[in-house]
């Protein structure tokens, strides 16, 4: 029996030890995992650890998505990101995204009973909205190219540096901006401490330069000798910059052998231009007809924070093994804006080579102090808004947003993954307390909108 | 009331103490039960999974983040949230 008991002890310490120099790279990779994922999230790629032999070889996953509205914007999106693990635990993340986006979107003015005409945001040309149709410019072309490289490693026993940076330009905007992130892990890598630090600088150089805000959007015949100079009086520069600094501290723990929770607080400055150019209000008559549109102003300024929570449960056979992951934000800024954001993913294994990943979404936020859905001309005073900032931009109004979808996902052969997921999500904004003049009672003042995403993504 | 009041000194008295001891044990539980939560590195089988990765898929949560920054108020939290126009 002592034999038994010694060879089995034997057997274990071997089992142990074999487990602890084979896993010796797993663990490493599995914390910088940890560590990065619970800093970076979106920025580095996190190989699979089950690949952790492969050091020196590059993975990459690719991904093309499609994004459409019903009546409104289309985009499509590629990515392709290459990962490579060097023989030291150093890795090298490169990402390439080309996107092309084209369609309509609301401009800001609200449903009226009868037609209404539009100059576009370039000056030349104007279009036409039916009555009872919410107002939509449908000029949007844009490709935008993205390029990220993220560098992380270790330096020392539980500490993993990472240092990237990010370019983004489309026709009309640059951006550009780097970040930097630290992690220490403790108790056996079980805990992480993580703190990150990101800055964007942005400028943006909108076709019609940038208008001034409250000017009267100008209607009427562009093919007129003295309309480029009426117009020029609508625009203030031709370029406005904004700068973007994130600060971010994470921590994570391993909760047991089925379970890992990670918490985040971030603070966030934006400075510079926040205003979106392309974006009027209608200024109404007391029975609700437009009698004007008027181009936004919001603060130069912005403060967001937020709180997320983060666990992933791994469920035993009795549940098929499928893995849970709950997670939560509330956010709040300084324009009076707090959402909450409810993600939910069950991945669930088919067979040994494939799973099915259901998804669902809640999303629900609260409206910026300066929104409205448009004036009524009575809030004027010296020919400014009453509040010195104001917006009808449904984005920053009171609105719940869901996402239902599903990924299948397929290993291939040599361990190459095939997944396809689809998903339908929709947003529905709601009225802020507002109490609507008697022009608009019978018109959808704020429409839904539909969109599906469907993407393909391919990994070797 | 004098009676009282002594009593009620004699007990404080005799309970801050105990009230500290509590508040210590207290703290100590907590770090200890922090301390022993988590794992041997042997047992990180199904931790080490892709699929238990805290962004299982950076990729999809990337096109995700980009989505969700142009059509609602917030974004970040998980990770940076960065800049970017968001104008449609």
């Amino acid at each position: 029996m002592n034999n038994i008991k010694n060879k089995i002890n034997v057997s274990k310490k071997y089992d142990i030890k074999d487990n602890m120099k084979n896993n010796k790279k797993c663990n490493i990779k599995a914390a910088l995992s940890l560590a990065t994922s619970a800093l970076l999230g979106t920025t580095v790629i996190v190989g699979n650890v089950a690949h952790a032999q492969d050091a020196d070889e590059w993975q990459f996953e690719t991904a093309f998505l499609l994004y459409s509205e019903a009546d409104r914007v289309t985009a499509g999106e590629g990515i392709i990101a290459g990962t490579k693990t060097f023989d030291n635990d150093e890795i090298l993340n490169l990402k390439l995204t080309v996107d092309a986006l084209t369609g309509a979107s609301a401009n800001g003015a609200v449903v009226q009973p009868k037609a209404q005409t539009f100059t576009r945001p370039s000056g030349n040309g104007q279009y036409v909205t039916t009555e009872g149709e919410t107002p939509l410019d449908d000029t949007f072309h844009d490709t935008r190219v993205q390029l990220n490289a993220q560098w992380t490693q270790p330096l020392a026993d539980n500490i993993t540096g990472s240092v990237g940076a990010h370019l983004s330009k489309e026709y009309d905007y640059l951006s550009l901006g780097l970040n930097g992130n630290l992690a220490y892990d403790f108790n056996k890598k079980n805990s992480t401490i993580s703190m990150g630090l990101s800055h964007f600088q942005d400028t943006f150089t909108p076709e019609g330069g940038i208008p001034k805000p409250f000017s009267s959007m100008l209607v009427g015949d562009s093919s007129s000798v003295d309309w480029d100079a009426e117009f020029a009086k609508t625009r203030i520069g031709d370029s406005e910059n904004k700068s973007t600094t994130d600060m971010l501290v994470g921590f994570t723990q391993v909760i047991n052998r089925r379970m890992i929770t990670a918490f985040n607080y971030s603070y966030s400055i934006v400075d510079g231009y926040l205003t979106d150019p392309f974006k009027v209000i209608s200024v109404l008559d007391t029975e609700g007809l437009a009698q004007d549109y008027i181009y936004e102003n919001r603060p130069d300024s912005r403060v967001k924070q937020s709180a997320f929570m983060q666990t992933k449960y791994h469920f035993d056979d009795s549940l098929f093994n499928t893995v849970a992951d709950v997670s939560y934000r509330y956010m709040w800024d300084d324009w009076g804006i707090n959402s909450h954001t409810i993600d939910t993913r069950f991945t669930i294994p088919v067979g040994k080579k494939s799973y099915i990943e259901p998804h669902i979404r809640y999303y629900q936020q609260g409206a910026a102090d300066f929104y409205k859905p448009y004036i009524i001309n009575e809030e004027f005073v010296d020919e400014q808004p009453i509040t010195g900032f104001v917006s009808s931009d449904y984005r920053i109004g009171e609105m719940s947003a869901i996402t239902i979808g599903a990924k299948y996902g397929v290993v291939l052969n040599g361990g190459n993954e095939l997944s396809f997921r689809i998903e339908y999500y929709r947003q529905m904004p709601t009225n802020a307390g507002f109490t609507d003049p008697s022009a608009l009672n019978r018109l959808d003042v704020y429409p839904v909108v539909e969109a599906v995403i469907a993407q393909v993504s391919y990994s070797f | 009331m004098k009676i009282n009041k002594l009593t009620f000194e004699v007990n404080y008295k005799n309970h801050k103490p105990k009230f500290k001891l509590t508040l210590l044990a207290l703290i100590v539980a907590n770090l200890t039960a922090c301390s022993s939560l988590g794992v041997e590195p042997w047992e990180r089988d199904l931790l080490a999974k892709k699929e238990m990765a805290l962004t299982s898929s950076p990729v999809d949560a990337a096109l995700d983040d980009h989505i969700y920054f142009s059509k609602e108020a917030s974004s970040g939290g998980k990770s940076f949230g960065g800049g970017g126009c968001g104008c449609n």
